[in-house]
């Protein structure tokens, strides 16, 4: 059995809002019970459209900002009771990688500045860092004569290198890339993707890759969960969620996606309606009910639960009740 | 390729006229102040009884006052404590505004509230009113003086200071640094502050002016600098009792005063062009 | 055989920038047809959307200098005064773009917004109305008539899309650009929004030239395809060419860098090097420099047109194409 390297249980974040002039409370479930488990060397896509939560999943993860229910383990520690020795550990074995190349890294500061800081943040001597710098960006294939460079005189793809070298600087166990790549063009999200699967391998990473592109969710990932409105729908190995997808929204997902071949396009293919819904004015019973094509009376009143399926396939629908056990 | 930015700063600084302009009046009022004993024919304080009141000519090019001193050196002194109210008064203000802004936009909630309502107090009352207010508490004097005008602008600074935090809190780089360790401080003097420094510069440059004219003014109506102080606005005020015999002695000191503040002015709209990155489309 | 809408003679877009002039679109021909999709692909800066707004004098005055013919119904659009040129734009080239929300004015309902063109045409306000609810509905707006009622900021990015459309469609132009219709959208909004154009295109004849970097979208709908790198087109065919048969060396690696397979089936194919600057005025292959298959010739003479088949052709010194 593979060793868990960060634990959800029920995790949830909602945020207060105000509405209208008559400032009505509301609560926004950006993330509503999500129950997930990444284990040690592998790569998890998280895909959903956008609104989805998945990016408040990320920074809660990465506890940029605190639950409202239930906890983060990351590496057997609760992250909400770490002391403050586990919370500087946990730092330097999470690294992340934001979408934007060209806000990922400090404008005012040199390509050198930026790599260095986190080592010498946690004690690193100035020359060793300086090395490692170096290294590090002989990592992610790139001339150390950009160490003097300033973000504005680099390409995108320069810098979300630059953001990944820097990413890896402190021997980080799991990386969380948010939208690594689509502000790419295909060329270099090539490059990148290969990058990434690369250093995986050599250096064992766990990646939770976050993306809304299922091309490149398949091509990179081990196992995909599909967030809609907040909650999690479908998790399961890549393979299966993208041959035979159980959750009505991961069908229509993946019928909507992008062919890559001309060939395809006169397949008969379902073609979901509707717009992805907004976290404040959450539908009743199932988020996913106003758009889906099998829904009954009762997906408006319950919300369906978890079902696991087979090998580790876990789906939140009605339909498949009969086929698995409640978790 | 490696170019900083910087290099490539001074660069297009040549090219604009409004910077460039702006730029040498105020040097020009710098090398007046530090050469001041080199270039001023007397000292500020130097009474010559036999000559008072003598209108501009050959040995007192701006004439002298109605005690004999030489009005063209008391003008080069005098750009001393124009400056010294421009940096002491520009520093006090960002002191206060920066550290204020820098904490509201950061952390938000109860202190940002609380801040805010107390920049948007500032504002309700009028500048001048409140500068007096706050020298009578304090008393007189320059220094005072000087506070008291600091008092009163601050809250444009926090205001600046505070929007351009919660704008750029949000970015990336501030969020993969917090991941990495970074301590709130840390996150605003070495990400926070210095993307907003092209900013800051500007609004420097653009509010000198009114901070000269301010303190100048509190000197004019005598709680600023006291005689016999070689400070513009005291000397315009002092001027005014002789201004049939001697219009020269308001004159002088208020053309060197208008030299100083267009100085700052199109220096800072030089700087805005320079600076702003709207302009610097990437 | 079906009728010439548009045609490009050797289009040249030459930017003034601080080094000099930056040549954004060099020779460019091409024409497209009636009713007919066709799909400009390219990365960014590669000068398709140039393209698109050079066509409608869209692009930033007193700033480019423009070479080649443009020909919209046999009629050279460079000889059009500013004023015969704007009873085209929108009348008989409509044009959406990728943010509908900066095209949209915020303080109308967005039916007011579509029903003020068709009012230009000395309709009656209550029978304007009624076509805005009929092209709502052929967009497949739900709830036509509430949300013709809505104002902008009410409506969904694949709404205001919609919206963009329903516009365009009031008045029937021949021709429609759509320069990154989707690249906004979630990708069950793209599906809806691609589904609408085609069925347009079935239902007014309406050509559309499809200006996108997704190959994706290309796949789904384009008839025929210009690959464009660095201001040229170095590959033009109908989809299937392109896809099945891609000869220039650019869309051959292209095709190979796109992620379609998992990667225990291997990795994707990568590009190396970047796209040179285009400031320099020089003869030769503008993608020399990152070819596989660069020989001698490459760095000193413009390339040579090959031709595959009647509707495929690619631009390259090798005769075959990259092998």
């Amino acid at each position: 059995m593979s060793e868990a390297v960060i634990e959800l249980n029920n995790l949830k974040k909602y945020f207060k809002i105000n509405i209208g002039i008559k400032n009505k409370k509301a609560y926004v479930k950006a993330v509503d019970g999500v129950t997930l488990t990444i284990n040690k060397g592998e790569i998890v896509g998280l895909v959903g459209e956008s609104g989805s939560g998945k990016t408040t999943l990320a920074r809660v993860l990465l506890n940029l900002t605190k639950p409202t229910d239930s906890h983060v383990v990351f590496n057997g520690v609760n992250l909400s009771k770490a002391t403050s020795k586990e919370m500087k550990k946990f730092r330097t074995e999470v690294a992340v990688v934001f979408q934007d190349p060209a806000s990922n890294l400090n404008p005012r500061d040199t390509v050198m500045n930026s790599i260095m800081r986190p080592m010498i943040l946690h004690g690193i001597s100035k020359k060793i860092a300086k090395q490692k710098a170096i290294d590090s960006l002989e990592l992610v294939k790139m001339d150390s004569r950009y160490l003097n460079s300033y973000p504005h005189q680099l390409s995108g793809g320069q810098l979300q290198r630059i953001a990944i070298a820097r990413a890896l600087v402190l021997d980080p166990k799991v990386m969380i890339l948010d939208e690594p790549t689509s502000a790419l063009d295909i060329s270099v999200q090539a490059q990148i993707l290969n990058l990434l699967l690369d250093l995986q391998e050599s250096l064992g990473l766990t990646y939770l890759v976050i993306t809304h592109d299922l091309n490149v969710i398949r091509y990179i990932s081990d196992r995909v969960a599909v967030m809609y409105l907040g909650k999690l729908v479908e998790f399961g190995p890549t393979k299966e969620i993208i041959e035979n997808p159980k959750h009505p929204y991961t069908e229509g997902l993946m019928a909507a996606s992008p062919i890559l071949n001309p060939h395809d396009r006169d397949k008969e293919k379902y073609l979901m309606q509707g717009d992805p819904g907004s976290l404040i004015n959450l539908p009743t019973g199932c988020h996913f009910h106003p758009r889906c094509p099998y829904y009954t009376e009762r997906c408006q009143n319950e919300q369906p639960q978890n079902i696991i399926l087979s090998n580790g396939h876990q789906v939140t629908c009605f339909k498949y009740e009969l086929f698995g056990k409640n978790s | 390729m490696n170019d900083s930015p910087f290099k490539e700063f001074l660069n297009s600084c040549y090219k604009n006229r409004n910077f460039m302009l702006g730029f040498i009046m105020v040097l020009s009022v710098v090398i007046f102040a530090i050469f001041a004993k080199q270039i001023a024919p007397f000292s500020f304080d130097e009474a010559h009884p036999e000559d008072i009141l003598v209108s501009p000519c050959v040995e007192y090019i701006f004439g002298t006052d109605n005690m004999g001193r030489d009005l063209f050196s008391r003008i080069i002194y005098g750009s001393r404590i124009t400056l010294q109210v421009a940096i002491l008064g520009a520093g006090l203000q960002l002191i206060f505004g920066v550290t204020i802004g820098l904490i509201c936009g950061y952390f938000g909630g109860l202190a940002d509230r609380c801040l805010t309502f107390m920049a948007d107090l500032t504002w309700c009352i009028p500048g001048m009113i409140m500068a007096l207010a706050v020298v009578t508490i304090i008393g007189t004097g320059l220094t005072n003086a000087i506070i008291a005008i600091a008092i009163v602008n601050w809250a444009s600074y926090a205001r600046l200071v505070r929007a351009k935090t919660m704008s750029i809190k949000n970015q990336a780089f501030i969020e993969t640094g917090i991941s990495f360790g970074e301590k709130p401080l840390a996150i605003m003097t070495r990400y926070i502050l210095p993307n907003i420094v092209p900013v800051l510069i500007v609004t420097v440059s653009m509010q000198l002016p009114g901070t000269i004219m301010s303190t100048t003014t509190l000197s004019f109506l005598g709680v600023g600098s006291q005689p016999p102080t070689p400070d513009w606005g005291l000397m315009v005020s002092e001027g005014i009792n002789f201004i049939s015999r001697g219009p020269w002695l308001c004159i002088f000191p208020g053309l060197a005063l208008v030299y100083t503040v267009f100085g700052f002015n199109i220096l800072g709209e030089g700087l805005r062009d320079l600076l702003d990155p709207r302009m610097k489309s990437q | 055989m079906s009728e010439e809408l548009l045609k490009l003679n050797k289009l040249y877009v030459d930017y003034k920038v601080k080094e000099g002039y930056l040549s954004a679109v060099k020779k460019v021909s091409f024409s497209i047809n009636k009713g007919e999709i066709f799909a400009i692909v390219g990365e960014s800066g590669c000068g398709k959307s140039t393209i698109a707004h050079s066509i409608l004098r869209l692009l930033p005055e007193h700033n480019e200098i423009i070479k080649g013919n443009i020909f919209f119904n046999g009629e050279d659009l460079h000889e059009y005064t500013d004023k015969q040129l704007e009873s085209i734009r929108g009348r008989e080239i409509g044009m959406i773009f990728q943010n509908p929300l900066d095209s949209l004015n915020p303080v109308y309902t967005t039916g007011f917004q579509v029903a003020e063109g068709i009012m230009l045409d000395n309709v009656s306000k209550q029978e304007a109305w009624n076509r805005v609810i009929n092209l709502y509905n052929d967009v497949k707006m739900p709830d036509a008539e509430k949300r013709a009622k809505s104002f902008p900021h009410e409506l969904s990015g694949g709404m205001r899309q919609r919206v963009m459309i329903a516009m365009m469609l009031s008045r029937t132009p021949q021709l429609l650009i759509a320069d990154e219709p989707t690249t906004a959208l979630d990708v069950t909004i793209e599906a809806q929004i691609l589904n609408i154009i085609k069925t347009l295109r079935d239902e007014y004849n309406t050509a559309v030239m499809l200006i996108t970097h997704n190959f994706g979208l290309v796949a789904e709908v384009a008839d025929k395809v210009a690959v464009m790198y660095a201001g040229e087109v170095v590959e033009q065919g109908t989809v299937f060419d392109i896809f099945d048969n891609p000869k220039h060396p650019y869309t051959k690696l292209l095709m190979k860098s796109l992620p379609r397979k998992a990667k225990s089936e291997g990795r994707l194919q990568t590009i190396n090097g970047s796209v040179p600057r285009l400031t320099e005025n020089k003869p030769g292959c503008r993608f020399e420099n990152r070819c596989p298959y660069v020989m001698d010739i490459c760095k000193i003479k413009d390339t040579e047109r090959r031709i595959v088949t009647e509707s495929h052709f690619f631009n390259c010194h090798l005769e075959k194409g990259g092998e």
